[in-house]
């Protein structure tokens, strides 16, 4: 170990000087600097005045910390991506096959995820002149797990470009960006191609091209299967009967995007974020809080076997609970202030819930609820300071 | 009087090398200096040549645009250079000490018989004024200004801070004297900060002229701005006055003996100190020579005027500074490390669960000085507020204060901050920002359209 560090450093100072002002590499510093950094963490020491020692978190020990938590639920989407295709083609497989059937499915995603993303953070970084920020690494990791295993990799690379430009570096980077960069990415997939994303072909791998699958096989998510209940008019009961059973929900082995399905995955990336500190427990808890609050009054109110549905039904189907985990707890694209994370998380939830059940066209409110609150932010934060101001205010008054 | 405010956030980051309770002797120093950079925002005007004998309490420079407000020598003895920077801005009076100990002499006075002006007579000439702060804004006092109350941490919180029980413990009647000084520049009270739980601060609490306030909990607690934020905070258009316990037992010494009696208690600390991390009499302003010389081993080890979150880094050469009363000393930088953002890191500080330092309360760090990751942006939301313990939104505050907003500023409390109290901020931060510097240039703006 001693050994090759030796000779990696070794090897990176004997290249630094091409890539420094004047060599002739120099127009790919940021990508060497990227590297440089990324293998070895540089000594560079505190300024002379204000804090002299520094904690030893940095953006790539945070973001690390956010790809370990996304892990279960990768592994477990690779491996539900196989299963799902079981199901759907009667094959037979065990659960390594499985496996290694969807690793092999969701793997390029990830690739032109990461190539497409990465690229343009480099390049951007090098015409800025910045440092690569860290932030892509949990974006492109997010991209390919919102998605439909069979999404054509063409149109994750036009998605992921548009929204790194578009919506991140256009904004300055990492940090600035005001809408998060992976839902982005799976909205303009949404809008543009809406065939790919939607409906009941798209979620198990091969239906899109006219696999032959067993009798019976719908291939429809809980979610699909939930608002084609308004329209059939099916009873509470009914609907309850043909949903998958809340256990199968939880752990996950229904059709959807590759990494949203499994509930228990994505709380044990939960427990990662909250005990490490880096996602905010109330943004979490509020998504959940609201989205019980809105299932319980539509509960309240009754009138279709969607709105009767039992109010934690949404915390298992759909994206609700990866969206609540990873997608709301965004710290850049989520409120900035504390009382903002409360109510940021509370609307994220009752709006997803609302849009899910109140209207047919979209089967899967949370990408929206989040985009639209995302927007809301600023407006959000805007009040919570001036609350904080006038409090500040009214404090010199009484003591005048 | 025994109500206790407890501080919930902050942080107690705990190093090796906190000083022994005990007075070591041996701390030597022939030069000693001031420097115009301690004191922000001051504009020099130098009243000595090179080569004039001086004593201690003869002016050295004054405040360009206060010249009441004096810079005095702090040992007698002759003006040793006068150094100037580019543009001939100065940077620092050295005065070569004889052995003498002359002084200019002041009238021996109870201070609560003298009026209000002669108070601030007796400590705009001795120099002793510049230890008055105000708060806004953290500089010197204005000697116009009639503070609205008079604020004393009694405790220091900061990582190897001194500990003023022992550094006080023998100056209880200097420390009265001072306090009756202050008591007559103020319209309101004298605050002095206690920490909650400690007998041996007891007698400190029995000064008369006080309001004794205990405070219970983690770093900030002992920062006077904090405990001045629980108390009775600082609005627009008020100006209260902060003083270091050491600062007022100089006024109390001045005030009994009607000299200018200079020396204080510098704790030295860091493990990688060259002597005991101990306590060591010293004169203000004495070069660190002494000290620095001692690095024989020749690892690279940095020394800080003040502690380790908003001390200065001091030169080989370099001089005490005016408001500092302890010297740190950390090792300074390090080796490049390789995958260090991966790997388990058990010898690594951090506030975070990121790293295994949860695991370990009780250990004590020995961190150098690396960076340890790359200037970000703001990517985290609500980590800087878990280190403030106060009613503000810190990185708002941050932000008006890098958009030049001033009205901002104003509402989101740039009154009642220094660099000190944002410093956790500043180490905590997982994008490595530059939090003081940042409010400091606020603050700089503050002054410049306020004035």
């Amino acid at each position: 170990m001693l050994m090759r560090m030796k000779f990696l450093r070794d090897y990176l100072d004997k290249a630094k000087p091409h890539f420094q002002k004047g060599g002739k590499l120099h127009v790919f510093h940021s990508t060497f600097d990227a590297f440089e950094t990324f293998l070895f963490v540089p000594a560079a020491t505190t300024p002379p005045q204000g804090a002299h020692f520094r904690d030893a978190v940095d953006m790539k020990r945070s973001m690390s910390v956010v790809i370990l938590a996304l892990m279960p639920a990768l592994l477990f989407g690779m491996f539900n991506v196989g299963y799902q295709q079981m199901l759907a083609s009667g094959e037979v497989r065990t659960l390594l096959e499985n496996f290694m059937f969807g690793l092999w499915k969701v793997l390029p995603l990830i690739v032109v995820s990461y190539v497409v993303g990465l690229g343009i953070e480099f390049a951007v970084a090098q015409v800025r002149g910045h440092e690569v920020n860290e932030g892509f690494l949990v974006t492109g990791m997010l991209i390919p797990l919102i998605l439909p295993v069979d999404t054509p990799l063409w149109m994750v690379a036009l998605a992921t470009a548009f929204s790194v430009i578009f919506v991140k570096e256009i904004f300055g980077g990492t940090g600035m960006n005001i809408w998060n960069p992976a839902l982005v990415t799976r909205a303009f997939i949404f809008f543009a191609y809406p065939s790919v994303i939607s409906g009941d072909s798209v979620w198990v791998t091969g239906l899109r091209k006219g696999m032959d699958t067993v009798d019976g096989f719908s291939g429809a998510t809980p979610l699909a299967e939930a608002t084609a209940s308004v329209t059939s008019g099916l009873s509470g009961s009914d609907l309850l009967r043909d949903l998958p059973s809340m256990w199968d929900m939880f752990l996950g082995l229904i059709p959807g995007s590759v990494g949203e399905t499994s509930t228990l995955c994505i709380l044990l990336g939960a427990f990662v974020l909250l005990f490490t500190g880096v996602a905010s427990w109330k943004t979490m808890l509020s998504v959940f809080a609201g989205g019980a609050f809105m299932g319980l009054i539509f509960n309240l109110v009754g009138g279709s076997a969607y709105m009767e549905l039992p109010f934690y039904y949404h915390f298992v189907m759909g994206g609700f609970a990866f969206g609540a985990v990873f997608m709301a707890t965004d710290p850049v694209s989520s409120a900035q202030t504390e009382t903002g994370k409360w109510i940021f998380g509370f609307l994220v939830g009752l709006l997803s819930v609302l849009i899910r059940v109140a209207n047919p066209a979209y089967p899967e409110g949370m990408m929206l609820a989040i985009l639209f609150m995302n927007t809301m932010v600023p407006l959000i934060d805007h009040y919570v300071v001036h609350a904080h101001i006038r409090r500040r205010l009214k404090r010199a008054h009484v003591q005048a | 009087m025994s109500d206790t405010i407890k501080i919930r956030k902050g942080l107690n980051i705990k190093l090796a090398g906190a000083p022994e309770p005990r007075l070591c002797d041996g701390f030597q120093a022939t030069s000693y200096a001031l420097r115009p950079d301690d004191f922000p925002g001051l504009v020099p005007r130098v009243l000595v040549h090179e080569g004039d004998v001086v004593q201690a309490g003869t002016a050295l420079f004054c405040d360009k645009n206060r010249p009441r407000v004096l810079f005095t020598s702090p040992v007698s003895g002759r003006v040793e250079a006068v150094v100037r920077g580019p543009r001939r801005k100065l940077l620092a009076v050295v005065v070569s000490g004889d052995d003498r100990g002359k002084s200019e002499s002041f009238p021996v006075a109870d201070p609560l018989a003298l009026s209000r002006d002669e108070v601030c007579d007796v400590l705009l000439r001795s120099g002793l004024w510049p230890s008055l702060i105000q708060r806004p804004y953290g500089i010197i006092a204005q000697p116009g200004d009639v503070p609205r109350d008079i604020f004393i941490s009694a405790f220091d919180s900061a990582p190897l801070a001194p500990d003023h029980a022992f550094v006080l413990k023998d100056e209880a009647a200097d420390f009265q004297a001072g306090v009756h000084a202050l008591s007559r520049l103020t319209s309101g009270k004298v605050h002095l900060g206690l920490p909650a739980g400690r007998p041996d601060y007891a007698f400190l609490g029995a000064i008369q002229g006080l309001t004794c306030h205990y405070f219970q909990g983690p770093h900030p607690a002992g920062n006077v701005g904090i405990q001045i934020h629980h108390i009775a905070p600082v609005n627009k258009g008020e100006v209260v006055w902060t003083v270091h316990p050491q600062e007022v037992v100089l006024m109390g010494r001045l005030f009994l003996r009607g000299v200018c009696d200079f020396s204080l208690l510098l704790a030295v600390t860091g493990a990688e100190a060259p002597v005991t991390p101990a306590y060591y009499r010293v004169i203000r302003g004495s070069s660190v020579r002494w000290l620095t010389a001692r690095s024989a081993d020749g690892a690279p080890r940095r020394y800080i005027s003040g502690n380790v979150l908003t001390g200065n880094r001091l030169d080989a050469d370099g001089f005490l500074g005016y408001y500092d009363h302890q010297i740190t000393v950390l090792p300074e930088g390090g080796e490049p490390e390789f995958l260090g953002w991966m790997m388990p890191g058990m010898n690594k500080f951090s506030f975070w669960k990121m790293f295994p330092a949860f695991l370990m309360p009780g250990k004590q760090y020995r961190p150098d000085t690396r960076l340890n990751g790359g200037h970000r942006a703001f990517v985290f939301s609500g980590v800087y507020e878990k280190v403030v313990p106060m009613d503000l939104l810190p990185v708002h505050l941050l932000k008006a204060s890098l958009a030049g907003n001033v009205e901002l500023m104003e509402q989101l409390g740039i009154y009642e901050v220094i660099e000190e109290d944002l410093a956790l901020c500043e180490v905590i931060c997982p994008s490595k920002m530059e939090v003081q510097k940042m409010l400091r240039q606020g603050i700089d703006l503050m002054i410049r359209e306020m004035s």
